[in-house]
């Protein structure tokens, strides 16, 4: 902080003058006459304690809470990975050492929640964010009622997952579903979508991709338009058309939007939850008859709160979490080489 | 401010009078930013709305409906005569009364919280130099990477502990500070509130607590707004912890969506009118409020 008497004498009328601010308090301190007290005044004393501990006590609320809520929780559950913890019986927990863990490795339900948050994850990112550009690109051009399109993109992010997935599995029905009648004209037979593999995590992954395009949509839009448009110009004076200045001036500076949207949404593919516990309806926790699009994030909720298992379901945590620290650190790695690569 | 609306008049109508294949001089003024966007990209943009819009729109179909008529091909396209009494059969089967209710209580203690602890921490670590402000910041935006479900395993044990099971404040604590929140008002303070504010109040003999009512507060108040509206949007739509913490009796929106949809009879015109209900609210203040959300969300993305 500056500390010069002019530019206090500076601050202090520009205070006064600044429009939108409150200037009252502080002409109203200074009209009582309390200038910058004495070195030994016990207002001094506590105003410098003030000045110190002040900052500390803004960034303790979150401090305290997070602690509380996310820190402490996170070692329990490491803690409870490692014990016998049932649903029925809260007051036996008995270690049991990586047992937990062991049965996780040799359970074939486990290996299909993480193939099929995999696959799930991948066809329902790759295509939201591929469509979340070519949106983003037409949105920046100069548009009749531009924040209308905006908003309008954006509806299906305020949609609750649970509101949106009951509607889907209307749409996805086997008999008198509009998507299968849609179909229908275009000559393709109707898809089983509850019980065909892939049509159910497609159909899963579309709920997915329509609440989430428009918005990572608007974060590429925010990206564009930060883009120096001399750089445009210049591509245009080597003689470069529109798909060259997007192929070579939009996607390389957007590169670093991309790949915090893509570290998103991989934390939020490993994370899916609600949509397909929802698709199931009343088989929703196994992830349909044949657990064909149970996710990872399902599985702990069956194993912890169906069938009862948490010291399981804390073990089915744990996993989670340490896939995506191998997630985030291939990321880095990648970040690292492109970077390098410039 | 956008480039694109500091151009001069003359040069669009320069530009919009070139047409296509203009030589190097046109091609220089249209180039990037400055298009005008033409009948496909409107074709497109529209393709793609009516794509966001048609499962809700269809929803208020299939909410006026019979369950018979909806199993039959082909599905209904316009409105039918049965809305309202589906409307009070999910209120009642759901009891979506008390469920947003409980969602209204949940997501606007959530919301006041957030921001206020967010505004808190984010002016500290904009504007106030302490030991450790970097590294604690850098540990704040880390902490964006734990997914909930690391925590929920402890969580429903202490809770139980406590008595608290399908309680309000079970669903409303661990959720009532943000790390996204407080790095989002962190960026918009470096910049919205000038640091001679501040030293101006300091030199007057304003107290902590003073410079944050009557300085701080007044500068960030769009961004809390902001941030209240994305808050409130994101507490309404929590779906894994709610449905843990809380039963049927005592449900948010979204847990009383979820009995709803898991029925083993479900009768699908019923399920569809209590996703339109659980969903009215929100989209209400989306209406409402759209552009800023909007906004909120592309400035949180370029700072971010």
């Amino acid at each position: 902080m500056t500390s010069s008497k002019q530019a206090l004498a500076q601050s202090a009328s520009s205070a006064d003058a600044a429009p939108g601010s409150q200037p009252g308090a502080a002409r109203r301190a200074h009209g009582r006459g309390t200038p910058p007290p004495g070195p030994d005044s016990w207002r001094s004393r506590l105003y410098r304690w003030d000045m110190k501990a002040s900052p500390y006590a803004f960034i303790a609320p979150f401090f305290i809470f997070f602690g509380a809520f996310g820190l402490v929780p996170l070692l329990y559950t490491a803690w409870y990975s490692l014990h016998n913890v049932q649903l029925s019986n809260l007051d036996q927990q008995t270690w049991v050492g990586l047992d937990n863990y062991k049965n996780l490795m040799s359970s074939d339900f486990f290996w299909g929640a993480l193939q099929n948050t995999f696959t799930i994850g991948v066809i329902s990112t790759v295509p939201q964010l591929v469509m979340a550009i070519g949106i983003a690109h037409l949105l920046n051009y100069k548009l009749r009622g531009s924040t209308m399109w905006r908003v309008v993109m954006l509806t299906p992010y305020a949609t609750s997952v649970a509101a949106a997935t009951l509607v889907f599995v209307l749409l996805y029905s086997w008999d008198g579903g509009m998507i299968n009648w849609l179909l229908g004209f275009v000559g393709v037979d109707p898809v089983n979508w509850r019980e065909s593999t892939w049509g159910s995590q497609f159909a899963v992954s579309s709920i997915v991709i329509w609440r989430w395009t428009g918005y990572n949509a608007l974060i590429y839009l925010a990206a564009m338009q930060a883009i120096p448009s001399d750089l445009y110009e210049s591509a245009a004076l080597d003689g470069a058309g529109r798909w060259q200045q997007f192929r070579h001036v939009t996607i390389p500076m957007l590169r670093p939007t991309i790949l915090f949207t893509v570290v998103v949404s991989t934390i939020g593919a490993t994370q899916l939850f609600g949509e397909p516990l929802l698709f199931g309806g009343a088989s929703g926790s196994k992830g349909g008859s044949e657990h064909q699009y149970q996710t990872l994030g399902l599985y702990m909720y069956d194993q912890g709160w169906i069938i009862g298992n948490l010291g399981k379901a804390s073990a089915i945590a744990w996993t989670m979490f340490l896939i995506l620290l191998i997630v985030a650190a291939v990321n880095l790695l990648i970040t690292r080489r492109l970077r390098k690569s410039q | 401010m956008t480039t694109r609306e500091l151009t001069p008049p003359q040069v669009k109508d320069a530009v919009e009078k070139s047409g296509p294949g203009g030589t190097g001089r046109r091609r220089l003024l249209g180039a990037g930013k400055q298009l005008h966007a033409g009948p496909v990209t409107y074709v497109v943009l529209a393709v793609f709305a009516l794509v966001s819009l048609a499962p809700l729109l269809w929803t208020v179909v299939a909410a006026s409906r019979t369950n018979q008529r909806l199993a039959e091909t082909p599905p209904p396209l316009w409105i039918g005569g049965n809305l309202f009494k589906n409307l009070e059969a999910a209120w009642n089967e759901a009891a979506l009364g008390t469920a947003m209710l409980n969602s209204t209580i949940v997501a606007g203690t959530i919301t006041v919280g957030t921001v206020l602890f967010s505004t808190l921490a984010g002016f500290a670590f904009a504007k106030l130099r302490f030991r450790f402000s970097s590294l604690l910041l850098l540990l704040t935006i880390g902490t964006m990477m734990i997914p909930p479900q690391l925590a929920v395993v402890p969580l429903y044990l202490w809770m139980s502990e406590l008595g608290w099971s399908n309680q309000l404040q079970t669903v409303v604590l661990p959720t009532l500070v943000s790390a996204f929140g407080t790095f989002f008002m962190r960026q918009y303070l470096v910049q919205a509130l000038p640091s001679e504010l501040i030293e101006a109040a300091r030199v007057d003999g304003a107290s902590s607590l003073r410079v944050v009512w009557h300085v701080v507060f007044p500068a960030a108040r769009p961004a809390m707004a902001v941030l209240g509206l994305l808050t409130f949007v994101m507490a309404w739509n929590d779906f894994l912890w709610p449905i843990i913490a809380l039963n049927q009796q005592n449900p948010t929106v979204q847990v009383a969506l979820n009995s709803l949809g898991t029925g083993y009879v479900p009768d699908q015109a019923v399920i569809m009118a209590g996703a339109l209900l659980g969903t009215l609210p929100l989209l209400i203040a989306f209406l409402l409020f759209g552009k800023q959300i909007v906004g909120g969300i592309m400035q949180g993305a370029i700072k971010g």
